[in-house]
């Protein structure tokens, strides 16, 4: 036991946040949780306990089941390994010490700063699927280049994949980021390891093989779980693209509207939990993996 | 020690995060009472010398926002500040179309046992949820005390009766099945006039695409979802699709899956595949020639009207969707008295306003509706609104109520709708509408 003077200070300052954590973050958990064994629907909150019967009626529910389910699986892929490829693509070029590197830098990370309200309406329109002389946004871009018979659906394509089209905005947005953490990553690499490497002479290519690759594998761990549950949390994106267009509905949104237009608060409740799950099933993985190399170190 | 200065880091950034996120929440609440500040130093200032018992107010919450219907809302603000000098009005309307946020900040403030002294709804089931919480106060007393159950039809106040109680006082009527279209374009078509029934117009549809037009413009769900209720009451008939609503059509039957086959066979004709993003944009693919008919509520009139200028009949036209002639698919705005209102009293006032000529006089003309009173002043309803006017006070038009606004349906079966018909836009499976709709009452009732 140290004498309070060394720790009482530093506790007094933290604790208005950690209380202040504890209620607003794990009591609402907690709560949340709660309401979703319960069979509140309305305005009145009711708190009896059915079990896990809102689980199991969201497993029969054809909506959560057969959209919103695959639906955010491939976003969250698409969406993932797009920005993560495309941010250490930038990372990689930026790094070859290009002129302007600030500026570049600054141009990529731009988009994050954009609401992904704001960033939806723009690519609503980018995305657009009219065809003929209504061609607009992508399709006419690419139909410029001189490819005219190029045209796409976008999200609004009868695959099953259309919601992957929403990938593009979002890795636009994020990709920036994940530049900077790998380009970080990369300048973290000492020139001295590189130098040594080639002294004994390795090639390119195995220098980054055996020296860089292995020294950027947290800032991958990092960036995948920013990237995960950004995804599996988007909600804004997709509502201002196209409101209630089940094409691209996920468990956010079904949420949202069950909740707030229909009151069912009982089964907003169980899809927010699920999501929980989700995340923590992306969370937990890390926090162990960190955890267990600050112990070795 | 560097582990604990990033733990410290690490609370304060959660911290503020919640902190930020609380005063997002409360930021809306705050804003009524700025304003209240604000009118204080130049209204009450001039009015002081009327003023009564001190310091009266009346909080009126709506969505009233947009262009026509805040000069509306003004108009009828002002007129309610001449017949009650002494009580302020305090405007607490949150910007959004048909009340998306309004809809999610009032529910909190419900559930927190903080109501407006009076706030909007759409009038009809849409109060189903807040009557069940016994958030209303039964204003059936006031309209026996007013006289207005001879003032407005009688199948408006059977659409707003919930259990024989009536919660809320209803401004204005806007009717939503109408078709719009262009006279030059049907003229270039060589068509005779807009279709009478839905078989007709997959006729036309089926000429018109040939031509190169799209038949049909469609926006985002919602206008869907308004298309499926003019489509099912033109297919059913008022009285079978009334019975939709209160139990006694049954979803399953042959009747409605026919209907429903019909909307499906109108939406292929429609351009849904690449759908507008809102309801003006597609009432704009109609008004340039690209497509033919729009079927809207009759808040168009207002866009093509006035933000447009286009005039009515000669550049635009518009007819009851097909099969709904002589027939007023209904939804309207009202207001209503919270249990636990601060201001009870003033509020009744407010009340009295809403439901009075004079107010719904002020109000209607601006935001392109007609009062749901029959005893108003034709001379001040103009072009489109002298013939809604006329048909909403010939005592042989039907009134029934629209799913898409709110009159028939609870908000938990119209959530429910909206699943459903998601799912049908995605397979097409008509039956299996009916039965997941159908299930959805029972569920909801």
């Amino acid at each position: 036991m140290r004498r309070f003077g060394s720790w009482g200070p530093g506790l007094l300052l933290v604790s208005p946040s950690l209380l202040a954590l504890f209620i607003f973050v794990y009591g609402f958990l907690g709560w949340n949780i709660r309401v979703s064994f319960t069979s509140w629907r309305g305005l009145t909150p009711t708190y009896n306990n059915v079990g896990l019967a809102n689980y199991a009626a969201l497993t029969a529910d054809q909506r959560f089941m057969q959209f919103d389910v695959p639906h955010i699986a491939i976003f969250t892929l698409v969406f993932v390994l797009g920005a993560l490829a495309l941010g250490f693509f930038m990372a990689m070029l930026l790094d070859k010490g290009v002129r302007g590197e600030n500026f570049f830098r600054a141009v990529y990370l731009f988009p994050m700063a954009i609401s992904f309200i704001a960033t939806a309406i723009i690519w609503r329109w980018l995305m657009d699927n009219g065809g003929g002389a209504s061609t607009t946004g992508l399709n006419k871009l690419v139909q410029g280049t001189g490819w005219s018979s190029f045209h796409s659906d976008w999200f609004r394509s009868d695959s099953k994949w259309a919601i992957a089209a929403i990938a593009l905005p979002a890795g636009w947005a994020l990709s920036g980021y994940v530049m900077s953490l790998f380009l970080a990553g990369l300048r973290g690499v000492p020139e001295e390891l590189r130098e040594a490497a080639r002294v004994d002479g390795a090639s390119e290519p195995k220098v980054f093989w055996h020296v860089v690759r292995p020294m950027l594998l947290p800032v991958l761990m990092s960036a995948i779980v920013i990237l995960a549950h950004i995804s599996l949390k988007t909600f804004d994106l997709f509502y201002a693209m196209d409101q209630k267009n089940i094409k691209i509905d996920t468990p956010a949104l079904y949420m949202w509207f069950t909740t707030f237009d229909g009151g069912f608060y009982a089964r907003g409740a169980t899809i927010a939990t699920l999501l929980l799950c989700g995340v923590a099933v992306v969370i937990i993985p890390y926090v162990w993996y960190s955890v267990r190399a600050e112990r070795r170190r | 020690m560097r582990r604990c200065t990033s733990a410290v880091a690490l609370s304060f950034a959660a911290a503020l995060l919640t902190v930020s996120a609380c005063s997002k929440k409360t930021s809306p609440k705050k804003e009524p009472a700025e304003d209240k500040s604000a009118d204080k130093g130049t209204d009450t200032a001039a009015k002081q010398p009327e003023q009564p018992a001190g310091g009266a107010q009346v909080e009126v919450f709506s969505w009233w926002t947009g262009p026509g219907e805040q000069e509306g809302l003004d108009a009828m603000i002002a007129d309610f500040k001449t017949k009650n000098p002494g009580i302020e009005v305090i405007n607490a309307a949150v910007s959004g179309g048909a009340g998306t946020n309004a809809k999610a900040i009032l529910a909190n403030r419900l559930q927190a046992g903080n109501p407006p002294d009076s706030y909007q709804r759409h009038a009809g089931l849409e109060l189903a949820d807040d009557i069940k919480a016994d958030k209303l106060e039964d204003l059936t007393s006031l309209y026996d005390q007013q006289g207005w159950k001879d003032k407005m039809p009688k199948g408006l106040l059977e659409a707003i009766t919930i259990d024989g109680k009536i919660y809320s006082v209803p401004v204005n009527i806007h009717r939503a099945n109408l078709m719009w279209f262009l006279p030059k374009t049907l003229k270039e078509l060589g068509l005779s006039g807009p279709p009478k029934t839905w078989k007709e117009f997959l006729t036309q549809a089926a000429a018109i695409k040939k031509k190169g037009k799209t038949p049909l413009a469609v926006g985002p769900q919602w206008t869907q979802k308004h298309l499926l209720e003019t489509v099912l009451l033109g297919e059913l008939g008022p009285d079978k699709y009334t019975g939709l609503w209160n139990g006694k059509t049954d979803w399953k039957s042959a009747e409605v899956i026919g209907a429903l086959e019909t909307f499906k066979k109108v939406l292929s004709f429609s351009d849904i595949k690449t759908a507008a993003a809102d309801w003006q944009p597609a009432a704009d693919r109609v008004a340039d020639g690209t497509a033919v008919y729009f079927v809207m509520g009759d808040w168009l009139d207002g866009y093509w009207g006035r933000a447009k200028k286009m005039a009515f009949k000669t550049d635009y036209d518009v007819a009851p969707s097909p099969g709904t002639t002589g027939i007023y698919d209904f939804l309207s705005d009202s207001f209503t008295l919270p249990k636990g209102a601060k201001n009870h009293d003033a509020a009744v006032k407010w009340l009295e306003e809403c439901g009075s000529t004079e107010g719904q006089d002020a109000f209607n003309p601006q935001k392109g509706s007609v009062p749901a009173r029959t005893d108003a002043d034709k001379s001040k309803y103009k072009d489109y609104l002298a013939v809604a006017l006329k048909d909403w006070q010939d005592p042989s038009t039907k009134i029934v109520g629209s799913l898409a606004h709110g009159a028939v349906a609870n908000n938990a079966l119209n959530s429910e709708i909206d699943t459903a018909l998601g799912l049908f836009a995605a397979s097409g499976d008509a039956k299996a509408f009916a039965e997941a709709v159908g299930k959805a009452y029972e569920a909801t009732k």
